[in-house]
């Protein structure tokens, strides 16, 4: 692709530069297998963890039952009309971020990122397969022969293994995950299920294995918003040049007339970098904070006998200092800042307040619909009817007797439309079926002459456990409406 | 004007213009981004070959597939219609007798008959069924003209009311008293006078019982001697509180000079018997449906109303 103008401006397109990071070890590559692992664990292994809820309910512990509409957590489920529990984790989904974003700058981006674990993982696979960085880059340049597309077939295969092995285990989420592993291989599984294991496959093995770092560069949104919430006081990955610089190799170092700084400009940290920036031009929207870049600057440093931590986990503020001649800020100062507590204290909370709502929910419910055409219906003998539609919801897993009765409107009597009118009372029982809500129609009757009002109707379970739940609604008369 | 140069801290090449010292950079755009835009144009051209895409003269181009809403429609309806086939095939050969004794079966029932409702009766009966007073009977209430019970709400929507030409429909004629003379307007006061005290509307007095006499004479053929109404005549309970052309004095006065004489169609012609009955169910299930032995009073009803 050219410009459609002159020759010789810059192309209109940019193919990728190659990245090929090389293998490091080091404090924080050990931290990042041992998070990958937790991370891949959790998500992998999740679907298959059981959690007893009795003969009514699945016994799968996270389960997202779309086709029931329940969302199973271990012992918590939600409705439906319980989303805002699911909306509050959102939120604190989100202002988790922002709190660890001000506490350890880009941490999730470096460690916790779906991205960044499996373009980890799928980097581990190119130096499994086609050796460390030096023999990448031969194999990437070398002639299709035999030997290369043996290597790349086996690459993408593995490649292509793991995504459908994440593409799958996603599906697991939301049905029983053995019976769907059964119906998934003997071809009973509902589309939808191939159909979102097949797009996740395809998103992984072009996201983690091809688009790698492009991802965080151009497509996501969440390096900008980093960029914007930074400040000095957060914790980067920077390259101090004030102790670097100038840079030279230890050869030109003897011959310079002045004396050079720290860094001798063997690009390990280049050449480790999982997106292939340079940490010494400064932050940038391209790092992660994987601080790979640290474990590889530090090898070197610590060869040369040098102090380490010439790349470092810093703030802005304490570089600032560091560069006066000041002591090197405790971490435990960086982290306890207003601000930090701040987001710490709106985080708790929120999750307290979640978890409140959690412990003292009721686990029945009524609500009342009332008939709106017609709106009262008078009888032979003068008296007044009015039609509701009653909903009785059980969230237990075990079936519950439930008294549903009126509060107020006095002479007033029901009875549902599987009864006599003959058997109307204050009050009636209904079995609920175990987590299910049951529909009802019900008919109020009161004497003629009753004045249009409100009034309650209340539920009431017949056993150990009781409560109470009541909802209001509004009786009816002619010439009242 | 084209002043471009490589920035010096991006490295990237500017456009050249320039305003007011600010510049902007020739960022290439990566090579991926082309491929995404060239997957769109080849799912492009992909979707207007198999989907119908172009405008001809008449409609538009077929596409390899041939998918069009309309068969979306239709296989929508006839996947809805097998899976209804069981029921409905149920529902048909279940006398409408023991329909209630399958609280599934009439579930579905009053389901199917709610849908018809909405096509077939609303224009009438409005779509709460709560009729229109002075024209349209109110199905959710306890009072029926000519019954009440599963049954009879059968036969009046197969055959109709006063339906002309259907031999088996339910009919009657109530004399306009007045029109023709059959009552003086005096009398027609004093007959008035008796109704409302019958039905509590007014207390007894001289008037109302010259009317008792004049009642027992000329209206407790149809509407019985105490005027609690005859279901085989379609003739009202008047001493009830539910009143269909009215119940104050100048209605009913008005009722009797110009007797009413509602007419409902019938459906046999127009609906399959399955759907019938499930209308039925549906206006049985309105609130006021009638068992067909537990009233009473209704038992001589159906006895006398009792067809072969």
């Amino acid at each position: 692709m050219r410009a459609p103008d002159t020759a010789g401006t810059a192309p209109l397109y940019e193919k990728r530069k190659s990245v090929f990071p090389k293998s490091v070890d080091g404090r924080f590559r050990r931290l990042k297998w041992a998070w990958m692992g937790v991370t891949l664990a959790i998500y992998y292994v999740t679907p298959w963890l059981r959690w007893d809820r009795g003969p009514y309910a699945p016994d799968q512990a996270v389960l997202i039952d779309l086709a029931h509409r329940r969302f199973y957590m271990f012992g918590i489920e939600i409705w439906p009309h319980e989303f805002y529990f699911v909306a509050g984790l959102l939120i604190m989904a989100g202002i988790g971020l922002f709190l660890v974003t001000t506490a350890v700058g880009r941490a999730w981006c470096g460690y916790s990122c779906p991205q960044t674990v499996w373009t980890d993982l799928f980097q581990h696979v190119d130096r499994l397969i086609d050796g460390d960085r030096n023999a990448q880059m031969r194999l990437q340049n070398a002639p299709w022969t035999t030997h290369k597309i043996a290597k790349r077939s086996l690459k993408w295969s593995v490649y292509l293994v793991i995504s459908f092995w994440t593409g799958g285990a996603w599906i697991l989420y939301f049905a029983d995950a053995p019976t769907l592993v059964r119906d998934f291989w003997s071809g009973n599984a509902a589309p939808v299920a191939y159909g979102a294991a097949a797009l996740l496959t395809a998103t992984t093995f072009v996201l983690g294995g091809f688009l790698r770092e492009q991802v965080c560069i151009y497509m996501c949104p969440w390096p900008r918003i980093q960029s914007a919430m930074l400040d000095e006081n957060s914790l980067i990955v920077t390259y101090k040049d004030w102790r670097g610089e100038p840079r030279g190799s230890v050869k030109e170092a003897r011959h310079a007339s002045t004396p050079l700084g720290d860094c001798i400009d063997c690009d390990q940290c280049v050449a480790v970098c999982p997106t292939g920036i340079d940490i010494r031009e400064g932050p940038q929207i391209g790092c992660i904070t994987c601080a790979l870049c640290i474990d590889a600057c530090d090898k070197v440093m610590s060869q040369l006998g040098r102090p380490p931590r010439l790349i470092d986990y810093a703030t802005l503020q304490g570089c600032e200092r560091e560069k006066a001649g000041g002591a090197k800020e405790s971490v435990l100062k960086t982290l306890l800042r207003p601000r930090t507590l701040v987001y710490l204290g709106v985080w708790c909370t929120i999750g307290l307040a979640l978890l409140f709502a959690l412990g003292t929910r009721q686990h029945f419910d009524i609500s009342a619909a009332k008939d709106r055409n017609p709106v009262y219906m008078v009888l032979s003998d003068g008296s007044v009817r009015n039609g509701f539609t009653i909903k009785l919801r059980n969230m237990e897993s075990r079936p519950r007797e439930i008294e549903v009765g009126i509060e107020g409107l006095p002479g007033a009597a029901m009875w549902s439309d599987d009864m006599a009118r003959s058997q109307a009372a204050r009050s009636l029982k209904a079995t609920v079926a175990p987590d299910q809500a049951d529909t009802i129609r019900i008919y109020v009757i009161a004497p003629a002459g009753t004045k249009a009002q409100d009034f309650k109707f209340t539920a009431r379970p017949i056993d150990a456990e009781g409560g109470s739940q009541d909802h209001t609604s509004h009786f009816d008369v002619p010439g009242d409406v | 004007m084209s002043t471009k140069r490589i920035d010096e801290a991006t490295g990237t090449q500017t456009v050249g213009h320039e305003w007011d010292g600010i510049e902007e950079l020739d960022t290439p755009m990566p090579r991926w981004w082309l491929w995404t835009f060239y997957l769109t144009i080849v799912f492009a051209i992909g979707y207007v070959v198999v989907y119908p895409a172009f405008p001809m003269l008449h409609g538009a181009s077929k596409g390899l597939w041939g998918w069009s809403s309309r068969g979306d429609l239709a296989a929508e309806t006839r996947k809805a219609n097998a899976s209804r086939a069981n029921v409905l095939s149920q529902i048909a050969v279940t006398p409408i007798q023991s329909l209630q004794g399958k609280p599934e079966l009439m579930k579905a029932a009053v389901a199917g008959g709610r849908a018809a409702f909405r096509v077939n009766c609303v224009q009438c009966h409005g779509s709460g069924a709560a009729g229109v007073p002075g024209l349209y009977p109110n199905l959710n209430d306890d009072d029926w003209l000519w019954g009440g019970n599963l049954q009879e709400i059968e036969q009046t929507i197969t055959h109709g009311i006063r339906q002309p030409g259907d031999k088996d429909t339910r009919t009657s004629l109530m004399p306009s008293f007045g029109r023709n003379q059959l009552l003086t307007t005096d009398q027609i006061e004093d007959v008035v006078s008796h109704v409302r005290t019958i039905s509590h509307q007014e207390k007894a007095s001289a008037a109302s019982a010259r009317g008792a006499k004049l009642f027992a004479d000329n209206c407790a053929v149809c509407h019985g001697p105490a005027g609690t109404g005859q279901r085989q005549f379609g003739a009202p309970n008047l001493t009830d509180k539910i009143w269909l052309y009215g119940g104050s004095r100048e209605k009913v006065v008005q009722s009797l000079t110009n007797a009413h004489a509602g007419v409902m169609p019938a459906w046999h012609e127009r609906l399959d018997p399955v759907t019938i009955k499930m209308l039925a169910a549906y206006v049985h299930s309105l609130g006021g449906g009638e068992d067909f032995a537990t009233p009473a009073q209704a038992d001589t009803k159906i006895a006398a109303n009792a067809r072969p």
